[in-house]
């Protein structure tokens, strides 16, 4: 069972990085340079080079991050749903940058 | 026995037809393959159509404000409302409403007030705690969950484990044994508030259905009012068994409809794709593969109907719902392996519902009992006595 924290150590956000990514799909985290997660996203089937095409929007659009995380996941949805609800439970609320998924009923969850 | 639709049944499954095609599937073109929800604005969008159509609320009882749709009609309608992508779990995403949790129906009037009318309006949503890690199959033997009785309140300690929604659940029906000695008639069903100090969803427990997951929860001395028993203390069991019951038959017809549906794709695709110098449509081997379709299809759907059709006569269906699920179930998963190999490598691929298809349909071989559990229940009935 994998742990439900995406734990991984960060990685540089440079375009080097991210172009050796694989295309594959699942779940990444962005962070500032202090490790503060700004945003978690995901990479699905309609993405085009799965997590390296997704990271590199992310690249492109600026907004602060300088650090990246990924996991690859075919159950990159509820992935996503699970990392947002250990967000809210570690930190009170959302990333800034997930500011849209307020939008919808997301769950509670308290991990052990 | 008449299966022949009505012409009111006719003309209510050709509008849900094309509802779905027209409304539901275009919608899905831009979201993500594995999606289970809409944008709100669309959602709401939808539901005004089911509304105007005189369907929304299908399966909750006309006494409770749903639309008088009798169950063959019903069943006839959920064939219907499956046929897209993420409809086997999200039939037309929620536009049709939905009966929320049947036991709530035997509640009393104070837990209706609380419970059953607020989730009828959409505003309180609720979950259904049966299964535990020790086993789902013989819940009767397997539940370990405990609720002491303390003055007026009962303190529930266990754990739940495959519980789908409740982590966005506002309370959750949840079973408990109550009295160890006595097997199944030892087991009391609570309501239990999501917000219940000592209640709490672990984890999010991730399966081959990546839009909808299971979660696992822990009761650490929650504290439940015994206002909150629904129906009778250790008597719980026979509310739990009763909506597994009625709730196979719109299992059964979720999965005819994405059956028939990858039977339509298959049928369509091999009449245009060409293979050594002709229509796949020609080939036998082809060919045989979409008849076996039409076979499993028609044998579900004639069980699933007849299930119904005694339901709405009121006569005994358990043997016959057991039956259109496992028939549903195990045909359908066959016809959607069946459309993969027609469509070669497009078929598993997320350009096409079939793999995602494949994924959830593996699941109704085990959710709302395995099919060996439905084989049990017809033994049962055809040994008339419990054979365990
Ligand atoms: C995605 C998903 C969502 C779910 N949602 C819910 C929910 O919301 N609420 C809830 O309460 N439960 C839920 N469940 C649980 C589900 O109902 C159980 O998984 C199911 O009842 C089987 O129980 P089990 O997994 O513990 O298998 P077990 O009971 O351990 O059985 C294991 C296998 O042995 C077979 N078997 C058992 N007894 C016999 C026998 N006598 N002879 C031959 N074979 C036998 C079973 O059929 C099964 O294949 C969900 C499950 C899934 C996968």
């Amino acid at each position: 069972m994998a742990g439900v924290r995406l734990d991984k150590p960060w990685r540089a956000l440079t375009a080097a990085n991210v172009a050796g990514l694989a295309g594959e799909l699942g779940v990444y985290q962005l962070a500032d340079g202090e490790g503060t997660v700004i945003r978690i996203g995901y990479a699905g089937g309609r993405s085009l080079f799965g997590l390296r095409s997704e990271l590199q929007a992310a690249l492109a659009a600026g907004g602060g991050a300088s650090q990246f995380r990924t996991e690859v996941t075919a159950g990159y949805m509820s992935r996503y749903d699970e990392l947002l609800m250990v967000h809210v439970a570690d930190f009170g609320s959302l990333p800034e940058g997930n500011a849209d998924d307020a939008r919808r009923r997301l769950g509670r969850l308290t991990p052990g | 026995m008449d299966f022949e639709m009505t012409a009111e049944q006719a003309l209510i499954v050709d509008q849900v037809r094309r509802f779905v095609r027209e409304e539901v599937v275009p919608l899905e073109a831009k979201l993500d393959p594995d999606a289970s929800r809409l944008e709100p604005e669309d959602q709401a969008r939808l539901v005004s159509i089911t509304r105007a159509m005189g369907l929304y609320g299908l399966g909750i009882p006309p006494e409770f404000g749903g639309p008088d749709v009798d169950i063959v009609t019903q069943t006839l309608i959920a064939i219907e409302t499956s046929q897209h992508r993420a409809g086997l779990y999200s039939p037309c995403f929620g536009a049709f409403g939905g009966a929320g949790l049947a036991q709530l129906y035997e509640a009393n009037d104070d837990q209706k007030e609380r419970y059953l009318f607020p989730m009828l309006r959409g505003e309180k949503h609720g979950f259904f705690g049966l299964t535990e890690p020790s086993g789902g199959s013989d819940p009767a033997r397997a539940i370990r969950t405990q609720a002491v009785r303390d003055g007026d309140d009962w303190v529930i300690n266990g754990a739940k484990i495959f519980i789908s929604g409740a982590d966005g659940a506002d309370f959750g029906i949840v079973f408990a044994r109550t009295d160890a000695s006595k097997g199944r008639g030892g087991v009391t069903c609570f309501i239990v508030d999501a917000d219940t100090p000592g209640f709490y969803v672990r984890r999010v427990v991730h399966t081959l259905r990546s839009g909808h997951y299971g979660t696992e929860l822990q009761f650490e001395d929650a504290r439940v009012p015994h206002a909150n028993v629904l129906g009778e203390v250790n008597r719980g069991f026979a509310i739990a068994n009763d909506r597994l019951t009625r709730q196979r038959i719109p299992y059964a017809a979720g999965c005819i409809g994405v059956a028939i549906a990858a039977q339509r794709m298959s049928i369509d695709y091999a009449k245009q794709r060409e293979t050594f110098g002709a229509m796949l449509s020609t080939r036998q081997a082809i060919q045989w593969m979409v008849v076996d379709n039409e076979i499993d299809i028609q044998t579900a759907r004639w069980a699933t109907l007849a299930a119904a059709c005694k339901a709405a006569r009121g006569e005994p269906f358990r043997t016959e719902a057991a039956m259109a699920k496992l028939l549903a179930s195990e045909g359908a998963s066959r016809v959607v392996d069946r459309a993969i190999q027609i469509h070669g490598g497009y078929g598993v691929t997320k350009d096409f519902p079939f793999e995602r298809w494949y994924r959830e349909m593996r699941i109704r071989r085990i959710g709302e009992g395995p099919s060996e559990v439905q084989r049990i229940v017809m033994a049962r009935d055809l040994f008339d006595q419990a054979l365990y």
